[in-house]
């Protein structure tokens, strides 16, 4: 078991046949994803190193089974590629496209809910069930099978901790990137719930960053509702405050969105958080009393 | 992207949302020139891109046309916050009978814009959010149907017994709306929205960003952008695939993502030192790219130590390693840099990085101690 993904989860890849597609195609494949097809109107019927081509999601899912996409089109297209994954019933949609608008992503939200399309991003790294399923971009090769789930809104830091994770014995179950947009997919309340309810999470790595309230949501619902241990680390604490956040900003999360009280909401949840990204493998250590 | 206030009423008057009749004058000469000669009480007030103005100084009434010549001569040149102000507005003052605060936002937790209103508006509202926020009215909007009519009344309702003046309010919120929407906003406030004695609804300052991301289809709205000396070089690095804060401090920093970059601010202030910015090169080694971060690393005069921290996944750290090296040989410096490289490829990129001589360090932790070390020096 695992979350969201796993060596049966059937992938299409939606701008294949551009450079950053084709690149990470051809490195999911590697790792031994399972990549059933991949999109690009007009180009149906060619493939791209024996992967088929098709023009369109539907066909693509009609012809495959196909339950999960992953987008790398340009961030104009990004939304409506979104869109068209949902309305061909994919289940798992993963938005790699990074500078997709807010308002894109605003529209396509109601979609999503209606037909029950999980979304990831836009502008995170991926996900990776390690040893089953890589989508996305991540280097799948500092990743090692185990029982520590991750949730990161970072994409380089989240390689950091995995790394220090994987070095110290710590493997993982699912590793998630939701990406550092302000309007995005799954969140970490989502995801914890998931690895609450997955058999092989023991205990989960929280990597928050600075702004709106997210972090604070996930400690109310650890809570409230986690049995699993976690373990946080909040970047951007030495930002200075009130930077890119304008008036209404404070106001919508009541003045929130500052390290200080994403640690305090940890704190307050029973959450260890790490004062640097080295200190998590003990962290998760001393949790799971190991 | 921000704009300037002067900006925002001509969008708001564009869309049909009344405001004071008002000119922009970048000196005095076009204040002598463009305010009418009569006894009416302005306000002459700076254009900066920044909050606080009337606390600084930069916001006076005129009650002659002489009297706005002189206090656009004192605010024209002022510094508010480390910044000129280059341009003021003079405007109708009007008489105020009550204060409302209108704001339209991209709100994370309902994943759509969100129409914020209150009956105590002014310069105090982030005070009112933070005290008492229930007398903040909310109102999230689907982003498929848009603020609809009946919504905005629901709001209006709340700050406006009478109903011709709810209706006027209600029709400001649907436009602002309107104009958000097609602008791609990502803030739109009117502080205050006033009722006058003769019960008109105006809409007194205003505040506008807009979404970076959306830029590329908002060709009006880029034109209107004016940006400060610390914004330009956040833009120019913008165009090369960075993205550049400056900061305080005086360790530069250069680093592949964004979560990392702040994480490697974080360790060198956890460690007592203060970095310069915040700089992400993104995915890609290519020299260039380093060439060009460490020229706005060293640009900055404050730098004493820099600090490169690359993690590689999909890049390679031999990679990175030649792209420092061929772009370190193009830049002339005394600045000591302290190098990191871990993930793919490190041991092959740590080994070029020391044939080249510069202190390299396997962990985080040390290397910002190291920076630290060198900066004191």
């Amino acid at each position: 078991m695992s979350i969201l993904i796993n060596k049966e989860t059937k992938v299409l890849v939606q701008g294949i046949t551009g450079r950053d597609g084709a690149f990470h195609t051809s490195k999911m494949n590697d790792y031994g994803t399972n990549i059933v097809g991949g999109i690009s109107p007009g180009k149906g019927g060619s493939d791209v190193g024996g992967i088929p081509v098709f023009d369109t999601v539907q066909e693509a899912v009609d012809a495959t089974g196909a339950n999960a996409s992953v987008i790398f089109v340009p961030a104009p297209f990004a939304g409506d590629a979104i869109l068209e994954a949902s309305y061909a019933g994919v289940e798992l949609v993963v938005c790699i496209t990074e500078g997709v608008p807010v308002q894109d992503m605003m529209r396509a939200m109601p979609v999503l809910k209606q037909n029950g399309t999980k979304l990831i991003g836009a502008n995170c790294p991926g996900l990776i069930t390690p040893d089953e399923c890589l989508i996305g971009i991540l280097p799948g090769k500092i990743f090692k099978k185990g029982n520590t789930g991750l949730i990161s809104r970072s994409g380089t830091l989240t390689y950091e901790v995995v790394n220090m994770l994987t070095t110290s014995g710590l493997g993982q179950s699912t590793c998630v990137g939701i990406g550092g947009d302000p309007v995005a997919g799954l969140y970490f309340i989502d995801l914890l719930e998931m690895y609450e309810n997955d058999p092989e999470t023991d205990a989960v790595v929280l990597i928050g960053e600075i702004g709106g309230d997210a972090e604070e949501q996930a400690a109310q619902y650890i809570k409230e509702k986690m049995t699993k241990p976690v373990v946080a680390f909040i970047a951007g604490q030495s930002a200075p405050p009130g930077k890119r956040m304008g008036h209404a900003g404070a106001i919508i999360s009541s003045g929130s969105g500052t390290a200080e009280e994403k640690i305090k909401a940890f704190n307050e949840a029973g959450v260890l958080v790490a004062k640097e990204p080295g200190e998590i493998p003990g962290l998760v250590k001393e949790k799971l009393g190991i | 992207m921000k704009i300037h206030e002067y900006q925002a009423r001509n969008l708001f008057r564009k869309y049909g949302i009344p405001v004071p009749d008002g000119v922009v004058c970048h000196s005095v000469e076009e204040v002598e020139k463009n305010v009418p000669n009569d006894e009416k009480l302005r306000v002459v007030k700076a254009q900066v891109h920044v909050g606080g103005r009337g606390k600084a100084g930069g916001v006076k009434l005129a009650k002659t046309k002489a009297e706005a010549v002189e206090k656009a001569g004192q605010i024209l040149g002022m510094d508010i916050k480390g910044l000129t102000v280059e341009k003021v507005l003079v405007a109708d003052a009007v008489d105020i009978e009550k204060e409302f605060y209108v704001g339209l936002i991209n709100d994370r937790n309902t994943k759509s814009i969100t129409l914020m209103a209150s009956a105590e508006g002014g310069v105090e509202i982030e005070e009112v959010a933070r005290v008492s926020p229930e007398k903040i009215i909310k109102m999230s909007i689907d982003p498929v149907m848009g603020l609809m009519d009946w919504q905005a009344r629901e709001v209006a309702l709340q700050l406006f017994d009478d109903p011709k003046q709810m209706r006027k309010a209600a029709a400001i919120f649907v436009k602002l709306y309107q104009l958000y929407k097609e602008t791609d906003s990502s803030l739109a406030e009117i502080n205050p929205l006033v009722l006058t004695p003769d019960k008109q609804v105006l809409a007194i300052d205003g505040k506008m960003n807009f979404d970076d991301n959306a830029l590329y289809r908002q060709s009006e709205i880029l034109s209107m952008r004016e940006a400060t000396e610390d914004e330009q070089k956040e833009i120019a690095a913008n165009e090369k695939g960075l993205s550049y804060i400056k900061l305080d401090g005086n360790i530069g920093c250069m680093v592949n993502g964004a979560g990392l970059a702040m994480a490697t601010m974080d360790m060198i202030k956890l460690y007592g030192g203060e970095p310069a910015n915040f700089l992400d090169i993104g995915g890609s080694s290519n020299p260039q790219k380093v060439v060009d971060a460490m020229n706005i690393l060293l640009s900055d005069s404050n730098v004493k130590a820099v600090m490169i921290n690359i993690f590689g996944g999909i890049t390679r750290c031999d990679d990175v390693a030649r792209g420092l090296v061929a772009a370190l040989k193009n830049i002339e410096t005394e600045i000591p840099i302290v190098v990191r490289l871990s993930g793919t490829n490190a041991k092959e990129g740590l080994e070029i990085i020391r044939e080249y001589g510069l202190p390299n360090v396997s962990t985080m932790k040390e290397a910002a101690q190291k920076a630290i070390e060198l900066s004191q020096k």
